[in-house]
């Protein structure tokens, strides 16, 4: 059997074979570095993508109030997205049909739906109600639409964590005389939230994308989160550095946030 | 607590269980009095667990079967199982400990939740079951850094923390390295001395024929034989009782089917 593996004379070695496909890999990466280069017009380029005058004056003209906003309307939402994530989790698990049935259509029907579409249907809604008053506008709105698009996810996420948690926590609860209600809040909840904390911070992460999508609702420059700041911005200074700007701040969010996830996951999983 | 004297702690009457089509319980009469300590033996499959869990309804058992513990019949769509269980303790295979919560708060938690007892009280009855089970020093570690054995009592002293007059055992030492057992089955052996009611499920024929005042050899979902240890386990009646026991003490020489 050892003669067959090593065909006579023809073929390379697999070591050998590996270098040559990586030696291959590093040839093209030299060569579009050259090309990008010689062939782009960088001058050009770094004016309109990275201009130091303007995106100093980008952050000091309403970045800050801009990320704000962003965080705000984000944090809320998700706040909401978590309550109706969780108890439409519930319904899914429950016993009484209905609730089973309520909880599936509402999460098929909103995660199928783009976000935007939200956002515009919750924005004409006084077209059919009309009178209707959105407590703490414009954050209701926007937090009731990131709540609705977030819980839509969240429940799905917040169903497998409280299934995953083994069946012998609860059997040990109804077995101290614990409630079924008890049980769920005081052991179940408690241990499938660690569970669900990855999949949660993806969900967190998503909203804050989402949450650029409030200029649909027509906002007013007062409420302006860090994508809509950074395109007026553009727009007035024909542009792209106020928008590249505004995008860093997306990572002055999103960074922080996975490193705090790394460090509750590593501390729980110690406590395992 | 109600119920008369003499009067039995455990009564069940003609006791059946079906999971779908697997008849495991097939009619079974038992009874506990107060202060005795029953161990219920028997093959994989008979039928044990299913047994001690119906006795806290953690399994609902037929409708027409009774279960009566401390005088109320638990197999009633209307009885309050929530305080039944209150005074019925059990310890499982598995511990399933609260992995989230420290030593102490696993067993203040359900005192707390269930008993509304307050937060001094609740962990001065936890210290003192967790100083009955040898883990005082241990109350503030997490389940996850202690031994199988340190596990297991953990969960006996968050049992006994609700103030049991009964409790159930199934197969407390069977999850754990042999060097650990003694350690479980001697916490065992002195709650029982302290006169607790309780039924074990076990495998640990010396602590059945030691501590047990009687033992019940289960097979095929029914109560094969029960009487006092040195006749059941010494010297058995029944053939499939004597077949049994042959295996479970003398497991090298069995003939593989
Ligand atoms: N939750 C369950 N669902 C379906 N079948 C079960 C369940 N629990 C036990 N059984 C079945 O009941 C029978 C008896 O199980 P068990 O009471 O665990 O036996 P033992 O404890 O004596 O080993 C087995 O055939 C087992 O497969
Ligand atoms: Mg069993």
């Amino acid at each position: 059997m050892a003669v067959a593996t090593t065909a006579p004379g023809s073929r390379l070695s697999p070591r050998k074979r590996r270098q040559r496909i990586r030696l291959a890999q590093y040839a093209l990466l030299v060569a579009i570095a050259v090309i990008a280069a010689v062939g782009a017009n960088w001058g050009q380029i770094a004016h309109v993508f990275f201009d130091v005058g303007i995106a100093k004056s980008t952050v000091l003209h309403g970045l800050g109030a801009a990320l704000v906003h962003t965080i705000t309307y984000t944090a809320g939402g998700f706040v909401l997205g978590l309550l109706a994530g969780t108890l439409f989790a519930l319904m899914r698990l429950s016993d009484v049909l209905p609730y089973r049935w309520i909880a599936t259509v509402y999460i098929e029907f909103f995660r199928g739906l783009p976000t935007l579409v939200v956002f515009i249907a919750l924005s004409l809604l006084p077209l059919a109600f009309t009178g209707l008053v959105v407590p703490f506008d414009p954050y209701g709105t926007v937090w009731i639409a990131l709540g609705i698009v977030g819980s839509a996810y969240m429940a799905e996420t917040i169903r497998a964590g409280i299934q995953a948690v083994p069946r012998g926590q609860v059997e040990a609860a109804r077995s101290l005389g614990m409630t079924s209600g008890a049980a769920m809040r005081k052991v179940v909840l408690p241990q499938a939230f660690r569970i669900m904390i990855p999949p949660l911070t993806n969900e967190l992460i998503m909203l804050i994308k989402d949450s650029s999508l409030v200029y649909a609702i027509g906002l007013t420059v007062s409420g302006f989160e860090l994508t809509a700041f950074g395109k007026g911005m553009a727009n007035d200074s024909a542009n792209i550095t106020p928008l590249v700007v505004a995008g860093l701040g997306y990572l002055v969010i999103t960074l922080p946030l996975s490193w705090l996830v790394r460090r509750m996951e590593a501390s729980t999983a110690k406590g395992r | 607590m109600p119920g008369l004297p003499g009067e039995p702690i455990v009564r069940i009457r003609d006791l059946h269980k079906s999971f779908g089509d697997n008849h495991v319980l097939r009619g079974i009469d038992f009874e506990v009095s107060q202060g005795e300590v029953v161990c219920v033996i028997g093959p994989s499959g008979s039928g044990k667990s299913t047994l001690l869990r119906c006795i806290n309804l953690l399994e609902q058992p037929h409708p027409d079967s009774s279960v009566v513990v401390h005088g109320v019949e638990l197999n009633d769509p209307d009885c309050d199982i929530d305080t039944a269980r209150r005074h019925i303790g059990m310890v499982f295979q598995q511990f399933n400990l609260f992995p989230h919560k420290s030593v102490l708060a696993n067993c203040t938690v359900a005192q707390e939740t269930v008993l509304g007892r307050r937060g001094s009280e609740a962990r001065e009855v936890a210290r003192m079951n967790l100083d009955r089970v040898g883990l005082s020093e241990k109350r503030d570690a997490v389940p996850a850094q202690l031994s199988g054995g340190q596990q297991q009592r953990v969960a006996i002293a968050r049992a006994l923390s609700m103030d049991p007059s009964l409790m159930l055992f199934d197969e407390p030492t069977s999850a754990l390295d042999p060097e650990l057992v003694g350690e479980v089955l001697t916490v065992m052996r002195r709650l029982a001395e302290d006169g607790m009611t309780m039924i074990v499920v076990t495998h640990e024929m010396a602590f059945a024929r030691e501590v047990a005042d009687r033992v019940v050899f289960m097979d095929g979902g029914v109560i094969v034989e029960q009487g006092r240890p040195d006749d059941v386990v010494g010297n058995p009646t029944e053939p499939r009782t004597r077949e049994f026991l042959q295996r479970v003490l003398d497991p090298t020489h069995v003939t593989p089917e």
